[in-house]
Parts: C-alpha cells; structure tokens; sequence
C-alpha cells in the first residue's frame, strides 16, 4: 500500500509536539511526513525564552533529540515557508521552489507578535521578542545601549524585561492598561505585582499610550505619550500581543476569523476537512489560546483522527502559573469574577508582599476562579477544586489564609476524582497515575518513566507524589527505605543520628540505634557519615573495618586484586619537573600508566604491598592522596583560562585548584568531580559535572547536579555572575546539604531529580537561606576543610598502619595469581588462560 | 587429623576485618569478629571463584540474617564464613578450614 502524504507547516513547540505524537501512532504507517520550518532552526522552548539571556544556549532550548527526523522517516525543509495551498489540485508550493501532493495538511503556522502602529515603529533598535533571532537582534541592540524599554506588560513583556535587565540596561515597562497583566490577574494582584517588580528595579508605566517615537536627545529614541509625558530610551521592544499567522489559510480561501485566526471545529479541522490548523494560529469558539497545553491537546487530537479515533478539543482552561522576575504569579479560571453572582475572598498581606484572590459560586460550593502573586504554592489545591468542580469546605477562604495552628488546607490526593488532570504538559489524568502505580511503578523517578508526568515543566511534581503516596498506602504498600537488615533507617536518618548523638564509631552507633554485625551496605555508608562529619583519619582502628576494599588500602582494586593509585593534581595542573618524578616512580615500580579523564595520572599494577613504597616516594616528592578511591571530591578539570588562552575572561586554573585544595578528602554519598570553564566556549565540559563554574565577564556562572557517565544529566544553572566569596560559600551550602540529605551512592543528578521543588527548592535553602540552616552547613564545611589530612602521608608516617599492607602476615611471598604481560610497551594483566600457561611453564 | 599449624599473632588479625596468610602453598583468609563480648575467628580461602583472584580477606565483614559471612571486594557476593557457601550462588562455595586462638596465636589446620 502506498502511503498517503501529510504536509505539517510549521515546526514550532506545538507542530513537533504533534510530530512526537504522530509518530507515536498506528497513523505513522500511514503517512509519509513532510515538514516545513520557515526559521532556520527547528523547534524549540519558546516557553523558556529568556533564559537565552541567562547562558542557555540555542542548541540546549530545542526539542528536537538528535536523529529524531531520520529515525522516524520524516523528511525535513529547513528555512522554508510553504507560499501556496492549491486546494483543488491538492498541491503545495515552497517558498524554495519545491511542489508535492498532499492528501492532508496540518497547519502549525503559529503567529507573531503584534506591533502597534505607533509613527516610527520601524526605526532602528525597534525589536519584537518571539525567536531566537529576536532575541540575538536584542542581545545585540542592548550592547550599546543605557536604557530599554518594553512596551507591554503583559506575560511575555514582563520575560522580555527580564531578558532587558539581565543585560545590565536600565529597564522600563510601559503599558496601555492601568495595570500588569491585565488579562491575568485582578487589580489588587496588579498591584503588588507591580510593587515586586519596581522593586527589582525595573520601571513600570501604567496607562501610556504610546503616540510616536523620534529621536531621543540623551537616548536613540524618545517616546512621547497621550497624557503629554515623555521617555528616552536606546532600545524598543514590543511586546503588545500575538496575532495569529493566518495569511497562508486566508489566501488559500480557508474560513479565517473576523479578528484573525485558521477557524477550526471540535476535531480541529479548518474549513477544509483535508487540512487541519493547530496551535496559536488556530481560532476555535471564537478563540486563540496563547498556551503551549492547549496545543499540545490540539496536536494530539489531530494525531488521534489521523489514526481514526474519535477525540475532540472542546475548549481548554487557560491557568497559568509562572515566575516572572522571581515573582510567583498564578491565574485560574474566572480571575475577575465575571460569573454571575460571584462572590470574592481577598487576602493580602503587605509586609511578606502575597496577594491572593479566590472568586466562588453564590452558594459558596464550587471555586470559579483564583489570582496569586507573591505566593503561588496553593495553586496545585485550588486549580484541582476548580477542574473538578470539588466541593469547597464550609468557610472558603481558609484556602488562601496562611495556616495559623498547623492545620492543613490543601487537598488532599484521596479528593481528586480519577479524571482530575495531574500533569497538564503531557495530559497525565490521577487515573493514568493510579494505573502505573498499580502496574509496579512505586517510586518517583518509575512512575515520571511510565507516565511522562512531571517531566515537562516539573509543576506537578509534589503533586505526583502525594498521589503515588496515598495510593500507596491505600494498597497497603509499605516503601521500605530502610538502609539495610541492620538499620531501620534512611541514610539521612543515621546522618542526623550520628551529628545529633555526637556518635563517633560504627560500633556506637549500631549498639544503640541497630542490631547484628553490620554488613557491606551499612558499614561503608556510615563510615562515610563518620566522615564527613568527624573528619577522622579513617584507618584508624575503629573505622578501617568500614571502608570498601578501595577506602582501606587508598586505592582502587582492579580485576586481579592489584591496585591503580592517583596523586593529586589540582586543576591538572602540574611542572615539568613533577611530571619527571611522576615518570620515574611509574618506572621504578614497573606500572602502566594512563591519563585519566580527570587530567591526572593514573598508575595500575601496584601490587598491595608496594602501596606503601610507592607513596612514601610521592609523599616524598611532595604528592598528595588523590582520594580516586573514595566516594569524596575527585577532581576539577579545568581549561587553560584567561592566562594563555586568547578567549578566556577569567583565571580557571586558578580557581580550580582553590576549589580542589578547599574540598579535597570532603566524603560524601557519592563521588563529587568538579570542572571549571575560564569562558562560555567551556572546554572544561563544567555543565557535565557536580558542580560547574563558568567564568563570564562579569563574574561566575554556577551549574549543579551533572553527571557526565551511563546516565548523562545537564547541569542546571543555579547562580550568575557569582564573585569568588559568593561562589564559594554557595558551594560549601550545597555540598553540605547534599552530604546531609542524599541516599547512600545517590549522584548530586539524582539528589536533585529526587528534591521535592528541585532546583527552585535548592535555591531557596541556599541562597535565601529558606531553612535557616545556611550557617550551620558552612560551619560543617569549614570543620572538613581545616581538619583535612593527606590519608597518604599519615598512613606511610605509621609503621602500625604500614604493616596492614603486607600480602601475608606471615610470609614475605607475592601473590603467585598476579601476573603481568607486556602490550604496545607496558604491563597489563594475564588473561586467564594466559595465566595458566604462564605458571604451568613457571616463566 | 590434620596438624594444628602455628600462624600468626592475635595482634596480626584486624578487628572486624580480614588479613591473609599462606599455610602449606595456601592462601587463606582470616577474619577476626569481635563485639563487645563476642569474638570469633574465621578461615576461608582467599580465593574468590567469581572475580578468580586472591581478595577474599580484603572483604567486607558482617551479617546477613544472623550469619557472618564477607563479602568480596570485586563483585560483593557473600560468602557464609562458617560454611564457605556462596549466598547468591547455591553452586559455588569457598573451602573453610578449621581455626583456633591457643594463648595468642593463631593456630589452623589446613
């Protein structure tokens, strides 16, 4: 059977969305997919913007994974528009000359923003914010410039004066309306949102009507208003709305609405049954819906009649929640109480600047509508009451009055009906949750696998949770966290245990909180917390029977029992005359030797009583313990920096080696590498580590929780233009909290990806100090940098300790299953059948 | 009966940790258990049949439903220290021998 031919236009979040979903579907068989993209690039986060200003890069904001059209057979036309519709002959024509027979088309044109028609709109340095090019023609105007001004002030004029201020510009924000976002929130929320945001310094400029715009005399521009006031500013950026991209459907004869927009029906068909129209450009009940949800539910309904299902899109609800400038805002359903007999519950409160509004039916039953600014946390609660039409409790406005006694407001999961939406990225029903659930998924991380919930904008998450909580309690599930047989207890819970106990010994802390010998699990996991805590030399009598095999002897064991030894080399910095000594102590003991990914030197071979040999020479030499055998900081790559390299901003190797001299031997849950980039090119693959640094020119960029290895995460950006103090205290915060709180061989990734509020969460404690803790985790930090030792040089300075490296204790023979074999000019293990010839001959 | 074999000193055995000794071309692991009034010394073999190298003694000690056992440091399979039984693997199992304290030593027959 030949397949049918299916034209999408448009590549944007909502026309890739649909092309997941399609080829996803029975209906991908069927079709053979032509795609138009008219930017030259395929589609990306437009939702996330403005964090383009922030360091994320155009390749990082695309949703496109590699190979995604190859793998799925569809055929791609970057860089061009289709220009002509010819419905009777079911034909197209690009922009680029190419001509094909269509048997469907869906249209994802999307639109653009709309500019007033101000006399000199259209001089220079007058910009739009809605692509990538936008943003780079911004980037650009805004180096030369003092002062920008958006005109507009609604959502995505408020992103836009972020972008404008987060280049160092003098910002305004002017607006028509008498207040910001006026579609959104009522006018005591305008209000405050306009109060938080002068704040952060930004100028806000209610009711102007812009009348012209001529030259400025101390800036490009001058701005002149109705009310006869005036403004001066070098760069313009509108930001009055969208408007659908229709042109293509109104020349091709489809049915367009008087104000714009591809008319569609419940099955998202346009006037002509053959085409459909999604997204932004669509109009349906008179409506275009501005939000990426209700084009995903758009994409997936036309994926589902391509397949012949029967789903229809009858609407969508249009709350939104976001945080603008670090400003929580939220809006539900009927936000200006417009319903009939609404009645309204306000909350303010001026000292903590929240606001909150609840608009419900005459009888009191039922929640219409909500706006939140300053303090979005009930949004979760109120939008499920509104949904689902849940009944709301007796006196209404406890919903939004800040708990006094501990009692608790929210809704519980067990309250939500099976349709309840839980996840509005992907359209992820309590139902769908509860399904998984009971398919197996007991945890977070199985069930955001199975059911894609929370893995769009994450919102959801602690919501997700307490539902998978309850129902699993409701099946009578027990999640056993326990660390082993001999501990009921988390590992977070032994941590507390340990510091609040003051306990200082595995035997301590087993007699009095568990039971049995202890095993391979507890004991290092505890020998860990010891450490971290106490910072004790860990062969010390009481601990060396904790440690993995790798901690007691410091060094890693390979597969012949033998072992590979790592110096310290901070930064991967190291003299000529070092890497001599280096040299000769990797020939005197005979061992092979590699370079590690770390920018170290690694030697293998080291037979266990030679450990102490060979580190008494690199004590000697002046080499440190490279602590490559514990779960502790490893090492900071770095690049060369601002020193030698033409495109650095920034000393990287000189902070790399402070950082690796301030956290080395710090132990934790897991192994910790480091990197730092001396600027944005980031030779140093920072954004793949624990902890990332990136040098720009006006201080450093700190990314957290990468992880490079089988499960690769990008780093998230957790704090810019950091000076070094700054960047160091937030570190110690970090590492201390995640030393107190991660599961045992938990990666800071999923530390992370397990924090309830995650990266929004981790900044809270750390930077704003949510917790009151932040004293009390640098203190910690600070015990562990000034008690550190070289594990190395204490250990080779004690004959005791030296003597527990004997291969026998009673015999000075070597282990006769060791054997070497020469290979391109070094040694390398006998294979095993190797290794029986060689003895049997007695080589 | 096998001979008792003199090894080594009490004070050569790690508390709550293994050593090795070679008695008669054997490699055999010892482990020293000791809380608080308990104490017992173990001997298997050093050699660990999965990983197929002499590590055994640089195990893990402890227990696991009230049996010691070591686990190994290659590929952390545990080792019964009474009985040499793999616990993971039913068909793989380490020699143990017979070990006893005689005032201070450590004495074996293998």
């Amino acid at each position: 059977m030949s397949k049918k031919t299916l034209v999408v236009i448009g590549n944007g979040m909502v026309g890739q969305n649909f092309l997941e979903g399609l080829a996803e579907s029975a209906a991908a068989k069927e079709y053979q997919v032509v795609v138009f993209c008219e930017e030259p690039r395929v589609a990306y986060d437009r939702v996330h913007l403005s964090s383009y200003f922030s360091g994320t890069s155009a390749e990082e904001l695309s949703l496109v994974e590699a190979g995604f059209f190859d793998s799925n057979g569809i055929t791609l036309h970057l860089n061009d528009a289709v220009v002509e519709i010819d419905r009777d002959n079911k034909v197209i024509q690009s922009e680029q000359g190419t001509r094909i027979a269509y048997d469907k088309i869906v249209m994802a044109t999307g639109s653009y923003p709309f500019v007033p028609p101000i006399p000199g709109y259209d001089r220079k340095n007058c910009l739009v914010y809605r692509t990538i090019e936008d943003l780079e023609a911004i980037s650009a105007a805004t180096q030369n410039g003092r002062v920008g001004t958006v005109v507009g002030g609604g959502l995505l004029g408020l992103e836009a004066a972020k972008a404008i201020k987060d280049s160092g510009l003098e910002t305004h924000v002017v607006e028509f309306a008498p207040r910001l976002m006026a579609v959104q929130v009522d006018e005591g929320g305008g209000a405050m949102l306009r109060s938080k945001i002068e704040e952060l310094g930004v100028n806000v400029h209610t009711n102007k009507n812009t009348q012209s715009i001529d030259d400025g005399e101390q800036c490009f521009h001058k701005m002149s208003f109705a009310d006869g006031s005036a403004l001066e500013t070098d760069v313009i950026v509108f930001s009055a709305g969208i408007r659908p991209r229709d042109q293509l459907a109104r020349e091709s004869g489809l049915d367009v609405g008087q104000r714009g927009g591809i008319v569609i029906n419940d099955q998202c068909q346009t006037s002509d049954p053959d085409i459909y129209a999604i997204g932004e450009c669509a109009l349906w009940g008179g409506r275009i819906f501005g939000l990426v949800a209700p084009g995903y539910h758009m994409a997936r309904t036309v994926v589902d009649q391509l397949a012949g299902g029967d789903m229809s899109f009858t609407g969508a609800d249009m709350s939104t929640k976001l945080k603008l400038m670090g400003v929580d805002v939220a809006s539900i359903g009927d936000a200006h109480a417009q319903s009939q007999g609404a009645l309204v519950y306000t909350y303010q409160n001026g000292s903590d600047e929240v606001y909150k509004r609840i608009v419900v039916s005459q009888d009191k039953k039922q929640l219409l509508g909500a706006v939140l600014v300053g303090d979005a946390s009930g949004y979760s609660t109120l939008l499920q009451y509104c949904l689902n039409g849940i009944e709301l409790p007796d006196e209404p406005d406890r919903l939004i009055l800040p708990a006094r006694s501990g009692e608790s407001v929210g809704l519980g999961p067990d309250a939500l009906p099976m349709s309840a939406q839980i996840c509005s990225c992907y359209d992820v029903t309590k139902g769908d949750v509860c399904q998984a659930i009971e398919s197996g998924c007991n945890t977070l991380p199985a069930l955001k696998a199975e059911t894609s919930a929370s893995t769009g904008c994450g919102g959801c998450a602690a919501l997700l949770k307490s539902v998978m909580d309850c129902e699993l309690e409701k099946m009578g599930i027990e999640i056993n966290t326990d660390l082993c047989e001999h501990f009921p207890y988390t590992r977070q819970d032994l941590y507390n245990l340990v510091r609040v106990g003051e306990i200082t010994s595995f035997d301590e802390l087993l007699a009095k909180h568990g039971k049995g010998y202890g095993c391979d699990i507890c004991k290092p996991a505890v020998g860990s917390i010891l450490a971290s805590c106490w910072n004790d030399y860990i062969l010390k009598k009481e601990h060396v029977g904790l440690q993995d095999t790798n901690d007691t002897y410091l060094a890693n064991m390979q597969k012949d029992g033998t072992y590979s030894v790592v110096p310290r080399i901070a930064g991967g910095e190291i003299t000529a005359s070092d890497l001599v000594t280096l040299g000769q102590i990797g020939q005197k003991y005979g061992l092979y030797t590699k370079i590690t990914g770390g920018q170290r030197i690694d030697f293998f071979g080291a037979r266990l009583e030679q450990l102490p040999l060979i580190w008494k020479d690199l004590v000697e030499a002046g080499f440190e313990s490279g602590h490559a055998y514990g779960k502790s900081v490893r090492t900071v790559k770095s690049c060369v920096g601002s020193t030698w390299c033409r495109y650095g901003v920034d000393d990287s190797v000189g902070m790399a080696i402070r950082l690796e001299n301030r956290y080395k031997g710090l132990r934790a849950p897991h192994k910790i590498k480091f990197a730092v980039s001396g600027c944005t090119r980031e030779c140093a693959e920072a954004q793949s580590k624990d902890i990332g640094v990136i040098a720009t020119e006006q201080g450093w960029n700190l990314y957290v929780c990468g992880n490079g290895g089988m499960r690769p995460r990008h780093a998230d950006l957790f704090a810019t233009e950091l000076d070094d103090e700054t960047l160091i205290k937030y570190i110690d915060r970090i590492l201390s909290l995640y030393v107190r709180t991660a599961d045992r061989l938990q990666r800071t990734s999923v530390w992370m990806e397990n924090m309830e509020g995650g990266l929004d969460y981790l900044k809270s404690v750390v930077i704003d100090d949510k917790l009151g803790i932040c004293d009390e985790l640098e203190a910690q930090m600070h015990h562990v940098v000034d008690t550190y030792q070289c594990e190395w040089k204490t250990t080779v300075e004690d004959e005791e300790k030296v003597k527990r490296f004997r291969f026998f204790v009673n015999s000075d023979q070597a282990d006769d299953n060791v054997v070497f074999i020469e290979e391109r000019g070094q040694i390398r293990p006998a294979r095993e059948e190797e290794r029986a010839h060689i003895k049997a001959v007695g080589v | 009966m096998p001979e008792w074999v003199d090894v080594c000193s009490i004070d050569d055995l790690q508390e709550n940790s293994g050593v090795c000794c070679l008695v008669e071309g054997k490699q055999i692991a010892l482990f020293y258990l000791k809380h608080e009034t308990e104490q017992a010394v173990f001997a298997l073999n050093n050699y660990d049949p999965i990983g197929k190298a002499n590590v055994l003694s640089r195990g893990i000690i402890g227990s696991l439903s009230g049996e010691p056992v070591v686990a190994s440091p290659l590929y952390k399979e545990h080792y019964s220290l009474k009985t040499g039984q793999c616990l993971e693997d039913e068909s793989v199992a380490v020699d143990v021998y017979t070990v006893r304290l005689n005032n201070h030593r450590v004495e074996i027959q293998a």
